[in-house]
């Protein structure tokens, strides 16, 4: 597959280059390291730094801004950034309230994320963490712990940048993310694999009739491959997955998030939103808010997910905060 | 043959070592795309490069530990990944807090294996078994300890055929951690890609000492 790309070895400096120069209105490069700081942060809360693997263009790299994080740590395509770079933008950013880091819960990210803290903790700078892990069929609720984090990181970071923003204490800010994580469930289907750039092959196979029920966003495996069905009966599958892990009753408020993984247009994406209003109507569950975007990406991977986020007082007032990066702006409450 | 190794024979072997690692990048990559993302090659390749030139760059020392510091912390400090972690660990912690020494004989290289393994498995979690590059550093940081009185090149003989063993044992188990534990058994068959680089590593230090 085609990539415009320059040499391999240089896609990632060449993407943060690129990246903050044409964003260059809201964002500064970290000295160094593959960091990206929103200018316009602020210094009275807790600093709120995301981060992973690049690859998934907008997310983390470009969810810096008004109300999200501020700031960004970028790794190798699909691999955690290192201690490092973490640490050094982290300290970049501080402004004296200590650091909530939001990232995917993945084995190289828990690794280099504790590293860093302790790195940190050894300056003097206190840090705290929220792992995201809204994939509800990546693990068994008995082991939520190994659940990968995907497109609900968007809402996560957008409700952790709400959290830092009320100007509440690290410890409070941590527990309102906490609280966010548990009422938020992701599932994904994978149509096609994606293609990354300085690779040979796709990053996994799938027959052209095929899909994949609950794959990951870097093509992990999911718990269903089946024949491609028309899309609201894969919607159907899909709900039926979130409301068996987080029940939803007649009454209940939740947010939804359509995702598209990278080859999957707005178009598809809209189709698949219009089944999953149907299925909480008939549940006699109301929609707060939605969204239907591609956010969370996987270079050119085929397929979506679908994202729900339960509502309480709580986390409502969190929706509500206004936010604005170059990529997600959000009004809140009108 | 040597029978302990001086600063610039750690710093040779650790070249040594690195440029072995450079050359397996595309055989890591086939054994990582089987199971994993196929980055582990280049991962470890790109560290083992940044360990060669802060080995470089570094000021002169007496003390032949620190070679393996400066050596674990360029690969902590770039690679990324778990295993930037864990492989720049290995080389930390094997230095870890020890008296410095301008020479280390069998018996010194045995004792960084055993630190380095105690640290990676308090650090990762994981344990033979678990089809993590574990399941070869420790067997061979065993046959080290076993063997540390025969000789620096017995010592490694003795290590390399362990980590090897350890690192066949991994196709026949389900993986803990990391990308291929969603595989289920569909990781079977496949060696783990961090086992793979414990062998390398531990086989070219004894192609380096023997020559």
């Amino acid at each position: 597959m085609k990539k415009i790309i320059n040499k391999p070895e240089n896609i990632i400096p060449e993407l943060v280059e690129g990246f903050v120069s044409a964003n260059s209105r809201y964002f500064e490069k970290v000295l160094g390291v593959n960091g990206i700081l929103y200018k316009g942060r602020r210094k009275d809360k807790v600093t709120l730094v995301i981060g992973g693997g690049s690859g998934h263009e907008p997310i983390y790299s470009g969810f810096i801004g008004r109300g999200l994080g501020d700031a960004s740590v970028a790794g190798n395509i699909f691999a955690s950034p290192d201690p490092g770079a973490i640490s050094e933008t982290a300290k970049a950013a501080h402004a004296g309230h200590g650091i909530l880091f939001v990232y995917g819960n993945y084995a190289g990210d828990n690794l280099n994320f504790d590293m860093a803290e302790e790195i940190l903790q050894d300056d003097g700078v206190k840090a705290a963490h929220v792992r995201i892990n809204d994939d509800c069929v990546s693990a068994p609720v008995e082991r939520i712990n190994d659940r990968r984090g995907i497109a609900g990181g968007v809402l996560m970071v957008r409700l952790a940048g709400a959290a830092c923003d009320l100007g509440l204490s690290l410890e409070d800010t941590k527990k309102q993310v906490e609280h966010v994580a548990d009422n938020l469930r992701t599932i994904g289907i994978a149509v096609s694999p994606g293609q990354l750039p300085g690779l040979d092959k796709p990053t996994f196979e799938l027959g052209d009739d095929e899909i994949e029920f609950g794959m990951g966003l870097h093509g992990e495996p999911g718990i269903k491959r089946d024949k491609m069905r028309p899309a609201d009966e894969l919607v159907d599958v899909m709900f039926s997955h979130i409301v068996k892990d987080m029940p939803l009753k007649a009454g209940e408020e939740v947010c939804v998030l359509v995702n598209g993984l990278g080859a999957t247009t707005m178009l598809e994406l809209s189709i698949a939103y219009r089944r999953v209003k149907q299925l909480l109507d008939k549940a006699g569950v109301l929609v707060y808010d939605a969204d239907v975007n591609s956010y969370a990406t996987s270079q050119s991977m085929g397929g979506f997910s679908i994202s729900i986020l339960k509502l309480d007082e709580q986390i409502k007032k969190l929706y509500d905060n206004p936010c604005f990066c170059p990529f997600y702006a959000k009004e809140g409450k009108a | 043959m040597k029978n302990a190794l001086n600063v610039n024979d750690c710093k040779d072997m650790i070249r040594f070592v690195a440029d072995k690692i450079i050359e397996s990048k595309p055989y890591l990559t086939e054994v990582d795309s089987a199971i994993g993302d196929g980055d582990h090659g280049i991962g470890m390749a790109g560290g083992m490069q940044k360990a060669k030139e802060k080995i470089d760059a570094m000021d002169p020392t007496e003390d032949a530990y620190r070679v393996f510091d400066t050596a674990g912390k360029a690969m902590l400090m770039s690679m990324g990944g778990a295993s930037g972690v864990i492989f720049g660990s290995m080389y930390i912690a094997g230095a870890k807090n020890s008296p410095p020494k301008s020479e280390l004989d069998a018996a010194d290289i045995a004792k960084m294996f055993q630190k380095s393994l105690a640290a990676i498995k308090e650090r990762g979690h994981a344990s033979v078994g678990d089809k993590t590059m574990v399941d070869a550093l420790e067997p061979a940081a065993i046959a080290m300890s076993e063997h540390s009185e025969e000789g620096l090149l017995e010592m490694l003989k003795a290590a390399e055929q362990a980590a090897h063993d350890g690192m066949e044992s991994t196709k026949d188990m389900l993986a803990k951690y990391g990308r291929a534990k969603s595989l289920m058994e569909r990781a079977i068959g496949f060696q783990d890609p961090g086992a793979t680089s414990v062998w390398i590593i531990i086989r070219s230090m004894r192609e380096f000492v023997e020559n």
